[in-house]
Parts: C-alpha cells; structure tokens; sequence
C-alpha cells in the first residue's frame, strides 16, 4: 500500500458521487478543448497576418467593390513595396456545394506578397505569370481534389457567368506551393485578374480589394491615411486597415466567437469549481474522524495536506484528460465537414497542455480549502467523545 | 537492557484545563504518577473524571498547561507537533473504544498503516503486517474489510495495527466497553499477553471491574487524584 493507494481509496468512497463529480468535468473539459480548438482555428488569420501589410477596402463594406485603377494609384503613393488586386469568384467545382476558395489575383505580384507565407517553386512562379488561363493550386487542395500539374478544371461562380454565357471557366493547373508558417492554409486557388476581368459578363474593372506591402512596419498609419485621404469624396471611398484587423472583422462576421468561448468556458468552471468544491468539503468532512486516526498514528499534517490535495488533482485528471480525448475526437469527427470554414482546426498541443494546467488548478483549487482544514484538525476534536 | 523497574511515565504536577467560552474547567492540577516498564494498569474512575483525558495526554495528542510528561526518558511536554507526530509513529499504540479502523481499507492494510512511516520496504512491511495478525489470531483475515468483521475481530485488528511498529507503550481507551463479555475476555487475554511476553507497558482506561482484573493493578482516578489497589495476580 501506498499514500497513492489510499487517495484513491478515498476518492472512490462513494463511488457515485466520484463518477457524477468525474463527468462533469469530463464534459467542461470537452467543452473547453472544441471551443479553444475553434477559437484557434477563426483567429487563425490574425495569428498570420504580416505587420507590414495592408489592405485596402470600400469604406462602406467589403462586399462593396473598388476600381482596379486604384491599383496604379495606390502603387504610387509613397512608402508601398507591393501590391496586388484581389477579386473574390465565389467559385465552385462541379456541383455549388463544392465549394472553392479561389481570387483572381496579378501572378507575379500576388507571389511576392505572399512569399512570407508560402513556398513557389520556380516553375510554378514562371509558369502562373505566364498562363493567362492558368490556376496556381494549393498543396491541400490539390490532394483534397486529387489534381494534378496539367489537369483542367471546371471552376464554376457562384456570383459571376462568362461574357459567352458559359458558367465554367476552365482553368489549367500549372503549378502548386505549400505553406511556409503552419497557420497559412493552401486549400485556396489563384487565377490570373486579367483573364477573369475580361470574360466575366458585369463588375468589369472592379475589384474586392487591394492587398499591400509597406516599405515598414512604422509606415503604415501614413500610407493608410494618405491612400484614404487620396479617395475622400471620390465615387469609391476607401478604407485602409492592417491585415491583422482586416481578417478579425473577417472572422466577427462569422459571430464573437471568442466571447462565446470566454463566457461558456468561464460558466462551465465556475459551475464546476463550485460543485466539485462544496463536494470536497463534505467528502471530507465526513473522514474526520479518520484523520483524526491518521494522525495519532503519527502522520504529519503535511502528509495529510498532500493526501487531501492529491485527491482532488486526481479528480481532476480522471475527469479531464478523458474530456480532451473527447474534445480531439469531435474536432476530428467535424474537421471534414468543416474544412472549408475553419480550415485551421486542429486541438494544437499548446491548448491540451494549457487545459492539463486549468486541471491542476481546478485541482489545487477545490482541495486547499479542506486540505488546510484537514491539516490543521485536532486530534482530540477529530476523535471527538470516546 | 532495561529493567522491568525503569520508569516507563513519569508525571510530575502535571495541570490540564479546558477553557469553553468564559469557563474554565480544572481537570488536573498537581497530578503525580509513576508507572515502570511493563506494567499493567487498569484506570479506573466515573465518567468524566479525566480518564481519556489522561491517555491523550499521556500519548502526545493533547497538550498539558503545567507539570512534566516523561515517557522512556523523553520530555513528550517539551516536543512541537511535527516532533509529538513522529514520536508517536514510534514509541506508542492506541486502542480505541469504537476500534476507529480505516473503512475503505483491509484488515492487512489497516495494519500497514503505521509502517508507512518507517523507511521499511513493501516486503518488510508485508511480512510485518502478518506477524501482527498472527499474533492477535488474525491471519485468515488479512483482506477482510472492517465491515466485514464483528467487533471483536476489528478490535483484534485494532490491536494488531497498534502493536506493528513495536511501540513499547499501549494505551487502551475501553477496548472492551463495546463487547459481549466472551469477545472481551478474548480482547483482554491479548492485552496480558502482549504484556507479559512481549513487556509491553500497557495502560486501559476500564469502567469493567472484571477488565481490570487482567491488569496487573487499578489506580482509581477521581476529582483529579489517584488512589491505588492493588489486585490480586
Ligand atoms: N475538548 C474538551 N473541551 C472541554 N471540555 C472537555 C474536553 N474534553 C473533555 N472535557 C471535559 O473534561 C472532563 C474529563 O473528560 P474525559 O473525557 O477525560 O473523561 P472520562 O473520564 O474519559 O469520562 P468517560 O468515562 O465518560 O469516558 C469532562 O468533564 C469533560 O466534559
Ligand atoms: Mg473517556
């Protein structure tokens, strides 16, 4: 036997209580795991974003479209590196619902924006800047689809038809890249501006917005103020913003997520920490009598301390760990289906570890209380009137 | 070697009060006793004379407000409370009235209890634990749990865990005051012979005239002094 035996035994004493008090740990901690999971995955963006680039959008919302002259415009504005139009296709492979992240971007410049983000091999940059009817695919999405360098593909638009009436573009694969940074998803597709422009049948020489690379980060409040102020009172107003901030008014369209967490997350533990708590206490109060024993016997307070405490931190791992095994299997069951959303969604091991240290001090604090108590106990009170 | 004549408890004026709100009750005060090693003593006296008070007192689980508390030749009245623990691991066994077995635990591990505070290694401990249910006639019992035993058997265990770590000193708080007279006389013979053969010094507090008779004397304890018999042998 051992004290570990015992804390055990101790914890087990009434074996429903433990299991009531096991799962609904079990289950804040499923919680937790999907919804940090989530949380990650639609903050994803603004984990990538590069300091130093900008994006240029209508000031009176993004679905609101922007002349592709700005592109000269913007280019000339003193302190921009880079730049590139990006246009939004709405595309579609086949059938709407399957779905394709896919811009019509300038090749060449959209690469040496990106080249932070993603790897292009030489061929594909020569071959994408070439082809006006090419498509630059993404490693994740070339495997998801099965495509190959050379392949024609339908790519259907959910907004846009062709001039000839035809729904489809074909588009020939030329080259593919993959991520540099974890957080860059490749389940995305380029096609050349020009082209694209030409074909569709409206919004000619519009674009969704402009991407842009400052000379520095120390810049970009007076490019930004000098790009909007170039296009104050004009047809098309314009709003400059930091990409990081742009892809987080991205992701509030799809709702405050990371509210949702905090306030679920947080009413989940203390809901928990409560029950579980209250439940310490009594359990403990219950074996008075027995520390009382274990201490004529000679153990020290401190022992005991540790005996309490373990016993909680126990309770906590039992039902804990196993609620994070349930989190990774949602977020495995769901991340098929929800690849084109959150394509990020993964329970990274930074949010398990932090979840095993929420269990410690969910732990540590449910059982101090009773554990000081336990500690501190007098013989004689504990054993009370013979 | 020592002789069955060293002073086994020594106390000398010793003063012990409870204090409840603004009352301050006097349980002992000046309160001398010698007792040498291996004797047995049966404490007798009316209820709420200071009997359990006594054995708390002299087993280091409550502390005196004057006077001087020697037991084996060490001054238990001068130790803190993380040196009381580690010299009762030790030095002395406590047998309850209501056994105060562990509920979750074994007969065997209920008797291991004390060992986990000795630096001895599971086989040790095991073989230990065996030896103190052999002697309290046990040893078909090792993994029974308290609720699965009758009185006297968890008394007997009770027993054994006291005796385990080979405390020279038992302190007997009624072991018998919840049995049926056969079960007691079981209970009491174990106690005269952990006496008598293994020189225990053994000191039971007893309301059972009967009880007493297995000790080797009585000391009547009342309004806070004693008053010897001796008993027949
Ligand atoms: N913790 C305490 N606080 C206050 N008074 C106490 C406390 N413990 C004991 N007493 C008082 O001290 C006196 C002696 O108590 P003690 O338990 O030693 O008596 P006892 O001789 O063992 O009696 P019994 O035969 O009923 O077991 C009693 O009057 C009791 O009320
Ligand atoms: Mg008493």
């Amino acid at each position: 036997m051992n004290d570990l035996l015992m804390i055990r035994k101790n914890l087990f004493r009434r074996r429903l209580r433990a299991i009531l008090m096991i799962v609904s740990i079990l289950i804040a901690f499923a919680i937790y795991g999907v919804l940090a999971s989530f949380e990650r995955a639609f903050n994803a963006g603004q984990e990538r974003a590069t300091p130093d680039r900008l994006v240029v959008l209508n000031k009176i919302n993004m679905s609101q479209p922007l002349p592709i002259s700005y592109y000269s415009r913007v280019g000339a504005v003193d302190g921009v590196a880079q730049l590139s139009p990006i246009s939004w296709l709405g595309g579609y492979y086949r059938e709407p619902k399957n779905f394709i992240s896919a811009f019509a971007v300038y090749p060449e410049d959209w690469m040496r924006l990106r080249d932070s983000d993603f790897v292009f091999s030489q061929d594909a940059r020569t071959a994408f800047a070439r082809e006006r009817t090419g498509a630059l695919v993404g490693a994740r999405m070339m495997e998801k689809w099965g495509w190959k360098v050379g392949d024609r593909i339908p790519i259907s638009s959910s907004i846009y038809a062709q001039k000839s009436g035809a729904r489809a573009w074909d588009f020939t694969i030329v080259g593919s890249f993959t991520s540099r940074i974890p957080q860059a998803d490749t389940n995305i597709m380029l096609v050349g501006y020009d082209y694209f422009n030409e074909t569709r049948s409206f919004g000619k020489d519009l674009i969704n917005w402009l991407m842009l690379r400052t000379t520095s980060a120390a810049m970009n409040e007076r490019v930004g103020n000098a790009i909007d102020g170039m296009f104050a009172n004009s047809p098309y107003e314009t709003t400059t913003d930091s990409e990081k901030a742009f892809q987080k008014s991205f992701a509030a369209q799809l709702g405050n997520v990371a509210l949702i967490v905090e306030l679920v997350v947080g009413a989940a533990f203390v809901t928990i920490l409560m029950i579980v708590g209250n439940t310490m206490v009594m359990s403990v109060r219950e074996r008075t009598r027995e520390i009382g024993v274990l201490k004529t016997l000679g153990f020290p307070g401190g022992r005991i301390l540790r005996m309490v405490l373990g016993e909680s931190i126990l309770l906590a791992l039992i039902g804990g760990l196993p609620g994070l095994g349930v989190a990774m299997l949602l977020i495995t069951q769901v991340r098929g289906s929800l690849m084109n959303f959150v394509p990020t969604l993964t329970l990274y091991p930074d949010i398990a570890v932090g979840a095993i240290g929420l269990m410690l001090l969910l732990g540590i604090i449910t059982g101090l209380l009773p554990a000081l108590g336990a500690m501190r106990l007098r013989i004689v009170t504990a054993l009370g009137r013979n | 070697m020592s002789s069955a004549s060293d002073p086994m408890i020594g106390i000398v004026d010793l003063r012990k009060t409870f204090t409840k709100g603004k009352e301050t009750i006097t349980i002992f005060d000046g309160l001398n006793l010698a007792i040498p090693k291996a004797d047995f003593v049966a404490v007798m006296g009316p209820s709420g004379s200071g009997k359990t008070t006594l054995l708390n007192l002299l087993g280091g689980i409550d502390r005196c407000d004057a006077g001087i508390i020697e037991i084996a030749g060490i001054r238990i009245d001068r130790l803190s409370e993380g040196q009381l623990a580690h010299w009762r691991a030790s030095h002395v066994g406590f047998i309850f009235q209501f056994y105060n077995l562990m509920q979750m635990l074994t007969a065997a591990q209920n008797v291991e209890l004390p060992l986990l505070l000795t630096r001895l290694g599971g086989k040790a401990r095991r073989e230990r634990v065996e030896a103190a249910l052999a002697v309290v006639g046990l040893s078909d019992r090792l993994k029974h749990y308290p609720k699965e035993m009758s009185g006297g058997q968890q008394q007997r265990v009770a027993i054994a865990r006291a005796i385990v770590s080979d405390p020279e000193l038992l302190l007997c708080d009624e072991p018998t005051g919840d049995l049926d007279r056969r079960t007691a006389d079981e209970i009491l013979s174990i106690l005269q012979l952990l006496n008598r053969d293994f020189g225990k010094t053994i000191v039971m507090v007893t309301h059972d005239p009967a009880a007493a008779q297995y000790a080797r004397r009585a000391l009547h304890l009342d309004k806070g002094h004693f008053i010897e018999k001796e008993l027949a042998a």
